[in-house]
């Protein structure tokens, strides 16, 4: 019976979150553009999905992602290697971000975007090599957005000094790049974190610094996300100056 | 049923996503840490939880909310709906007050219903010992998404610079870290980076089309994109600024 109830309770929770986005786009189509709402079912079953979906995210995250990010921290740091350590920090970065279908969409846009602003030829197979490349560059600058980001943990560097260092590069790259890259480098650095890799680069982040003596998981274990969404737009313009 | 079809696909291609990071967790585990994993049972379960879960999630993002949600971003964006029918007007940026609306709220609700920032809200809380509230976090970072967007449509309808405004945030991001209380400078930095996956880049990449291949003068090549960029940018400087007023919230009562 308890059980039951805990289950409720956490689909409720996921109806809560939702209301917003329902209420927003109930409002819009039925007040502003005055229209009635399509194909009602198929969209209840929709939401029933969402929600759904949703709860069984939250108790996955809490029984396999955080865990198994928080041991892994754990391990390496009671292993003492790191080289190791970063040699997985690498490893997770590139190998999250090179398959992410977000950034698929943005490196084959990117690659329409360059064809027709004459930086590459116009045909299929050099847009498909370019949209190649710029898929490995994001991918092995999250990697080194990563590494650098456990580097920090275990020096203990303060972030906001590599943050502001990474700002200066983002405005010194803008200056030089080409303008038509610039939009899609902005944008690059949003897409690539993906839901899966956030609860576990998170959970890395957090176990590092609290198994570190002298590391506070407030102000050291966060603070990957923020490098992995900033290297890309350096490496992307850059990427759009050699090509 | 079509739907359930649809739902094993998404599934599928799901754990197409998650594969690497198995293996690479895995193989970690296995070569290097060589150590059994402990709980394997328990983490292979909430491994799969996830998988369902998400397969359920975009399905019904997919059938529900994305069709209706992309066709409101053209409709809104349609200069029929915008002149009211006048076609010979020429519109002013005000004209568009319906987008900013929509940009604007469109940008707080998808942020609220985004899985990972949920996922580290649930951390925040965790590790700050509850002084970070969950909801706190979460409405700080749909209100500066929500902004952001709003600006991002302004600037695509006005024709301005994306990098003007990013190297303003910067700027801005700047001076706020140096007053800011240092516990929340970290994540506040990472709160951009989360704010835009699953729910929020396909509706907003819809609004970015729609408005700049509608608008004169603009091309959804060169102006359609810079709105992720925004939607990353506004919640640092809103984070930082939640976590600001608390501090002076809990002084003020405590001098009284």
């Amino acid at each position: 019976m308890k059980s039951v109830r805990a289950v409720i309770a956490s689909l409720m929770d996921s109806v809560r979150d939702l209301l917003p986005i329902i209420l927003v786009i109930g409002f819009f189509q039925l007040v502003v553009l005055q229209q009635p709402i399509p194909n009602f079912g198929e969209i209840l079953i929709g939401i029933l999905f969402v929600v759904i979906g949703l709860t069984l995210f939250v108790h996955g995250l809490n029984l396999g992602l955080f865990p198994i990010g928080e041991t892994m921290a754990y391990s390496f740091a009671s292993k003492g290697s790191i080289f190791w350590l970063l040699v997985f920090a690498f490893a997770l970065g590139f190998g999250t971000t090179v398959a992410e279908p977000a950034l698929i969409a943005v490196a084959n846009e990117a690659a329409i975007v360059a064809a027709s602003g004459q930086m590459i030829e116009d045909s299929e197979q050099a847009r498909d090599s370019y949209a190649f490349g710029l898929r490995i560059t994001v991918a092995i600058s999250v990697g080194f957005a990563i590494v650098l980001g456990v580097f920090r943990i275990i020096k203990g560097w303060p972030i906001q000094y590599l943050i502001i260092v990474g700002y200066i590069g983002v405005v010194i790259m803008t200056v030089f790049a080409p303008k038509e890259i610039i939009g899609i480098a902005y944008d690059s650095g949003g897409v690539t974190t993906s839901t899966i890799t956030v609860p576990l680069v998170t959970a890395l982040g957090v176990g590092l610094a609290s198994s570190i003596k002298g590391r506070n998981p407030m102000i050291d274990g966060f603070g990957l996300i923020a490098f992995a969404s900033l290297t890309p737009m350096i490496f992307v313009m850059g990427y759009g100056m050699v090509v | 049923m079509q739907i359930i079809i649809d739902l094993i696909n998404t599934i599928l291609d799901t754990i197409w996503d998650v594969l690497p990071i198995a293996l690479i967790i895995f193989g970690f585990q296995i070569f290097v840490l060589r150590k059994a994993i402990p709980n394997l049972k328990k983490i292979v379960s909430g491994f799969i939880l996830v998988l369902l879960g998400l397969g359920f999630f975009l399905e019904g993002l997919e059938a529900a909310l994305f069709p209706l949600g992309k066709l409101m971003a053209q409709q809104l964006t349609d200069p029929s709906f915008i002149s009211a029918g006048d076609v010979e007007a020429v519109l002013g940026w005000w004209d568009y007050k319906f987008v900013y609306l929509f940009a604007f709220a469109i940008g707080f609700s998808t942020t609220i219903a985004e899985p990972s920032l949920l996922a580290v809200a649930i951390k925040a809380n965790q590790v700050s010992a509850g002084s970070i509230g969950v909801w706190g976090l979460r409405i700080a970072v749909a209100l500066g998404v929500a902004i952001g967007i709003a600006l991002g449509a302004y600037r695509i309808v006005t024709g301005t610079p994306l990098y003007w405004y990013i190297i303003t945030g910067y700027i801005f991001v700047v001076i706020q870290t140096i007053y800011a209380p240092r516990m929340i400078i970290a994540l506040a930095y990472d709160s951009g980076g989360v704010t835009t996956s699953t729910v929020t880049v396909p509706l907003v990449a819809a609004l970015g089309l729609g408005l700049s291949s509608t608008v004169p003068g603009r091309s959804p090549l060169l102006d359609g994109f810079g709105l992720i960029a925004f939607a990353s940018l506004f919640p640092i400087m809103s984070v930082m600024a939640y976590a600001q007023l608390s501090e002076w919230v809990a002084k003020r009562n405590n001098s009284t």
